[in-house]
């Protein structure tokens, strides 16, 4: 998809080292233990404000447990994870999604009984007064091209729908950092193609930073600034997907075993 | 919601501008039939002494204040997921509470501390068990084994309480024997009050039972009431959107706790008598097959069931009873795992959508919303 694409690199704008200056997130000697099995080990990654980072390795890599070391739905063994330059390691869940960590799941977890508008309503309702919930949820709605599907319940709506509400759910708390896990699993080739444009004008019309855990290495060529490949709960390499996908010791560990 | 329905119909009529807050997705009965069902049954419940005296109404009176037993199990266990077997020990410790009081403080000072004392006890005793439940990181199965062992425990306790040596004060706890002679429910300060018996606890408790189904559906149908629902369905996810899903639980099983408190309340000062019976497995049930049957998401469906099969209970007698009650759980559970209440809607629901295909859209739109 990408290599048909060649318009996509060039509105991204990320310097060849890798180098800004505002890192939005930062782990420092990170380390997770499962009852003596090490699941992360001392990572020490950074996302840059507004980089859209793609997080790939073989199945068992430790990149969902990292994911949720920064949402606090993990406690770790040891190291610390700066946000906005703020330790957040103390703090829940809940406290992280205030100051602007915002994540979807690999599986859709819209809530069955509720129509889309009341899905919305629900991280809508923390941040906004009632009188503009119909507002919001219309402008939400409208940007995710399921305006037309606003009193639907999600078990009417399309895959590649539930992904995109779940998306514009996650959008509503205005976040300044997403976390996607397998955002196009299970997608058409078009939905694909509808998540990735969906990704980027969001990344390039509100700023926000992504990292997204993705199998899927053609949807991560075509979105990632840069990326970070796992093996073993350490950082095997980091760079552009161009650096990455030449690496021959990546393609023994991951690519080869994909393809 | 209920400000977007109203800014997108500007020309609603006060009926439905009245109506809205009680209304929205969280509740089962939002259409102009499920009110006018609502209303008639709340004025046969009204009728009920003027039809069959006085004397049967305050024998009744007992499935009112069940009714809100069931009440405040269906707001845990409905709308938040939380099963507790533990109401009854809410109850128990409020019932007790309000005779401790009432014993000791004649007059009708001691009835209305009483009051006062036993809904802030069982409200307390909530509170206390949530929070070290829900902080403590107790979820799912085992808050359920927790509330029924706690339920177990104060039976045993009361059970032992037997003699001289276990009062306080002018109030003896009666070991299984249980505690008597407890005041009338009043209202009033020293000698000046108003005694509440009989048909008069009856309207009471009917009026109570009223109150707190109309309050529960203004709280579940608010911000507070999606944040418990969006709870129940997935705590993670919800944990996500920012909710501290852990305080929600610990509010709600308060809440929960001191409804139980107000039944129990009205319970000892309907039958001046309350013994540890309350508190044992048979009575920790009761609630949650009240529940399950009507529809633990539907208020109005626990309440009717709460009230219909204490009536077939009374007209079986005896053991008996308690077999028949356990069969229609058994019945319900299998033909309806989600209860009556629900079942029943999805059936009128589906007949009016194959009677009046869109003919008539402003309806329809609110019967499905």
């Amino acid at each position: 998809m990408a290599a048909s694409d060649p318009t996509v690199k060039t509105t991204r704008a990320v310097d060849e080292t890798g180098e800004r200056s505002s890192r939005i997130l930062q782990t420092r000697d990170l380390h997770k233990e499962f009852g003596g099995l090490t699941a992360t080990d001392t990572v020490d990654f950074a996302v840059e404000e507004g980089e859209l980072r793609c997080l790939i390795g073989p199945n068992g890599a430790g990149k969902s447990t990292f994911l949720n070391l920064i949402t606090g739905q993990l406690e770790p063994t040891a190291g610390s994870i700066y946000y906005d330059g703020i330790d957040i390691t103390p703090l829940p869940s809940h406290e992280r999604v205030d100051r602007g960590i915002s994540m979807k799941f690999q599986v859709p977890t819209l809530y069955e009984d509720l129509t889309a508008r009341q899905n919305l309503r629900i991280p809508l309702q923390r941040i906004v007064d009632a009188d503009e919930f119909e507002t919001r949820t219309r402008e939400l709605l409208a940007q995710f091209d399921l305006l037309a599907e606003i009193d639907e319940t999600p078990a009417a709506l399309s895959h590649g729908q539930q992904q995109r509400l779940e998306i514009a759910m996650a959008m509503a708390l205005e976040p300044t950092l997403m976390l996607l896990d397998e955002p196009v699993a299970g997608l058409s080739v078009e939905e694909t193609a509808e998540v990735a444009e969906l990704l980027r004008t969001i990344q390039a019309e509100e700023g926000v930073a992504f990292i997204v855990i993705e199998h899927d290495i053609d949807f991560v060529e075509t979105i990632a600034d840069r990326v970070t490949v796992l093996d073993q709960g350490s950082i095997f390499t980091e760079g552009t997907i161009e650096k990455v996908k030449t690496d021959p010791a990546v393609r023994r560990i991951y690519l080869g075993e994909e393809r | 919601m209920e400000g977007v329905r109203m800014s997108s119909e500007p020309n609603s009529s006060l009926l439905e501008r009245v109506r809205s807050p009680f209304e929205g997705p969280n509740t089962l009965g939002n259409s102009n039939g499920f009110w006018l069902t609502f209303g008639v049954g709340v004025v046969s419940l009204a009728l009920y002494p003027v039809l069959f005296g006085t004397y049967a109404a305050g024998e009744r009176a007992v499935f009112l204040v069940y009714a809100l037993l069931g009440v405040s199990l269906c707001f845990v266990w409905g709308f938040c997921g939380i099963l507790s077997f533990g109401q009854v020990a809410f109850f128990g410790v409020s019932g007790y509470t309000f005779g401790i009081v009432g014993l000791n403080v004649s007059s009708y000072t001691g009835v209305t501390l009483g009051i006062v004392a036993g809904i802030a006890v069982a409200t307390l005793f909530a509170a206390a068990l949530g929070y070290f439940m829900f902080y403590g990181g107790v979820r799912d199965v085992y808050v359920t084994i927790i509330t029924l062992v706690v339920a177990l425990v104060l039976k045993t306790f009361m059970d032992q309480t037997a003699g001289g040596e276990w009062a306080i004060g002018e109030a003896e706890l009666g070991g299984f024997n249980g505690m008597r002679n407890i005041p009338n429910l009043a209202i009033g300060v020293g000698d000046v009050g108003i005694d509440v018996s009989r048909a008069m606890h009856y309207y009471v408790a009917l009026a109570a039972l009223i109150a707190v189904y109309l309050g529960l559906r203004v709280l579940v149908n608010g911000r507070f009431g999606y944040a418990m629902v969006a709870t129940r369905e997935d705590e993670t996810r919800t944990e996500m959107f920012g909710y501290n899903t852990t305080l929600i639980k610990f509010v709600t099983f308060t809440l929960g706790g001191a409804l139980a408190g107000l039944s129990g309340v009205l319970y000892v000062t309907w039958g001046n008598y309350i013994d540890p019976q309350q508190f044992a497995i048979t009575a920790a049930s009761m609630p949650v097959i009240w529940a399950s049957i009507g529809g633990r998401d539907s208020i109005a469906g626990t309440m009717a069931a709460a009230i219909v099969l204490q009536w077939i209970e009374l007209q079986l007698t005896g053991e008996w009873a308690l077999v028949i009650v356990g069969s229609l759980l058994v019945f319900v559970i299998l033909a309806m795992p989600e209860g009556i209440a629900p079942r029943l809607r999805t059936f009128v629901l589906d007949r009016q959508s194959s009677s009046e295909p869109a003919t008539a859209p402003a309806t329809t739109e609110e019967v499905t919303d």
